[in-house]
């Protein structure tokens, strides 16, 4: 409870606590931070699809969405409307209480991590001291729900999506806590605020020069297919699977899976901003007195890594399910077993680059 | 230690690929392919090859090429050109000659193979670039190529 950092509110903070008993109030207060978020990162998902649509359109040479509203900027609310009016439906003999508790396991997993980060200075809503462990934990809680949705879908597409799904993020999922771990050599903590603080002396990504820079390449890889996305979308292969572990998912259950891949995604994107490259520090101090500026950092450098993973999907082609585990267990693992040494030497000799 | 050098070039041909994705990203606002459709209605013009459907040109004087012989019918693999003809005084010549009375073409049927144009030996039916063939009732699907009251130009057929 009292790394619940409340400066995001303070005043309505001091305003709970004055009108209600102390335990009422924090909870209130949980259940506000919760909405809010909901509400931010609801309406944020839907313009990553719609700036992952746009993206997809230039790299093919295409206009991509332009109709609704101005320049097609209303293009997903519309979508999420559909989606909202459309019938659920379900399979025969599906087992109806997994099948239905499947993609609130994958939304919610995806919306906690997204509690733990820095937006800017002292604007984080759980700035928990375990932060990056916590991030690792709440990611492979996702594919707990995209198996249960494969498998209680009663359907064999789903099945193997999912198992498809399981094998990828388990074997992936060591490789970005071992990239991670190579950083937190450097920094000597888990806690998020904190690994933003040592970079006040220059970025991670310069502080490790070599090996962070491996690292942060590993992490890429390795992050990508953490939120099954092409190349690693062997999970909804279309042309194999129909549309994988979601095959039988509609309307709003299926916009809950999709919500979540993007919210993945910009996850992802976050941890890399926070870990490589500064989190909400702006580049050589430049906004450094004004801490609002931190949040147009920190989306800024985000977005930048969330357009990388955009590039990665509309160039390269998905890998069989073969050449994804050699990657990983050939190549990756093995490299990132030498990065942290490489980086331990480094540290140890202290050969970092501190500004 | 091709170990390592498998890496180095994965990583190079991957770098590649981005390069030429990355090319188009930032040439993209110049070139779109896509067309607007319905904007662009009356400016928009269909490439040469497109095949919208199987048309006989006319003349000015409503003559058409079409000797009636059938080549057209027989290549068709799915029946969709039917030709009536008949026997008939040619008024030049005043003699008894094959002319066609219908180019009956059902474009509902037609698979848009080419091969009816192919066999032509006298190049009377051709492409057009129309594109908007949806109609209410498939009986408009049914078309008359050759205008009535038209006849074969003179000088074809030898
Ligand atoms: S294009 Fe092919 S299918 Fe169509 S009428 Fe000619 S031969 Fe028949
Ligand atoms: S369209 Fe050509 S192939 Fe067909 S009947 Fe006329 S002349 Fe013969």
């Amino acid at each position: 409870m009292n790394h619940i950092s409340l400066s995001i509110t303070k005043n309505i903070h001091n305003w709970l606590f004055s009108i209600m008993p102390e335990g009422a109030a924090s909870i209130t207060e949980m259940v506000l931070i919760a909405l809010v978020y909901l509400a931010i990162f609801a309406v944020a998902g839907l313009y990553l699809v719609l700036l992952e649509r746009k993206v997809a359109a230039w790299f093919q040479l295409r206009l991509g969405p332009n109709r609704v509203g101005f320049k097609g900027l209303l293009q997903t609310m519309a979508d999420a409307l559909k989606l909202v009016s459309k019938e659920l439906t379900g399979t025969d003999r599906a087992d109806k209480f997994l099948y239905n508790l499947a993609p609130y396991f994958v939304i919610i997993s995806s919306l906690m991590a997204l509690a733990v980060f820095p937006f800017t200075k002292e604007f984080q809503a759980f700035d928990i001291n375990i932060g990056i462990f916590f991030l690792i934990a709440i990611s492979s809680i996702g594919v707990i729900g995209i198996l249960l949705g494969g498998w209680s879908s009663n359907n064999k597409f789903a099945l193997i999506g999912a198992m498809r799904s399981g094998v990828q993020t388990i074997s992936y999922e060591l490789s970005v806590g071992l990239s991670l771990l190579t950083m937190v050599l450097i920094t000597g903590s888990l806690q998020l605020s904190e690994i933003v603080e040592v970079q006040k002396n220059g970025w991670l990504i310069v502080q490790g020069h070599i090996p962070a820079v491996i690292a942060f390449m590993i992490y890429m890889i390795a992050g990508t297919a953490e939120t099954n996305r092409a190349p690693f979308d062997m999970v909804e292969a279309e042309s194999e699977l129909g549309a994988g572990f979601h095959t039988e998912y509609s309307g709003m259950k299926f916009a809950y899976f999709f919500l979540a891949e993007f919210i993945n995604m910009f996850i992802i994107a976050s941890i890399a901003t926070t870990i490589f490259f500064g989190g909400w520090l702006s580049p050589f101090g430049v906004t450094e007195s004004i801490p609002v500026l931190g949040v147009f950092w920190f989306l800024g450098k985000t977005l930048l890594i969330v357009f990388l993973m955009m590039w990665f999907r509309w160039t390269f082609p998905r890998l069989r399910i073969d050449q994804l585990l050699t990657l990983e267990w050939k190549y990756l693992l093995p490299l990132n077993l030498l990065n942290i040494v490489l980086m331990a030497l480094i540290v140890w000799l202290n050969l970092t680059i501190q500004f | 230690m091709s170990y390592f050098s498998d890496i180095y070039k994965g990583i190079k041909t991957l770098l590649t690929g981005m390069s030429v994705t990355g090319k188009y990203f930032l040439n993209s606002r110049k070139g779109a392919i896509t067309q607007q459709y319905p904007d662009n209605r009356d400016s928009l013009k269909m490439f040469d090859r497109f095949r919208g459907e199987v048309v006989m040109p006319h003349d000015e004087n409503n003559e058409h090429r079409c000797t009636g012989c059938q080549k057209c019918e027989l290549a068709c693999p799915n029946g969709s050109i039917e030709i009536i003809w008949d026997r008939k005084v040619d008024p030049e010549t005043g003699k008894k000659k094959k002319m066609i009375e219908k180019h009956i073409y059902h474009l509902g049927m037609c698979t848009m193979c080419g091969l009816c144009i192919e066999a032509c030996p006298t190049d009377a039916i051709k492409w057009a670039q129309n594109f908007e063939n949806s109609v209410y009732d498939r009986s408009y699907l049914t078309r008359v190529l050759n205008k009535p009251g038209s006849r074969l130009k003179p000088g074809v057929e030898e």
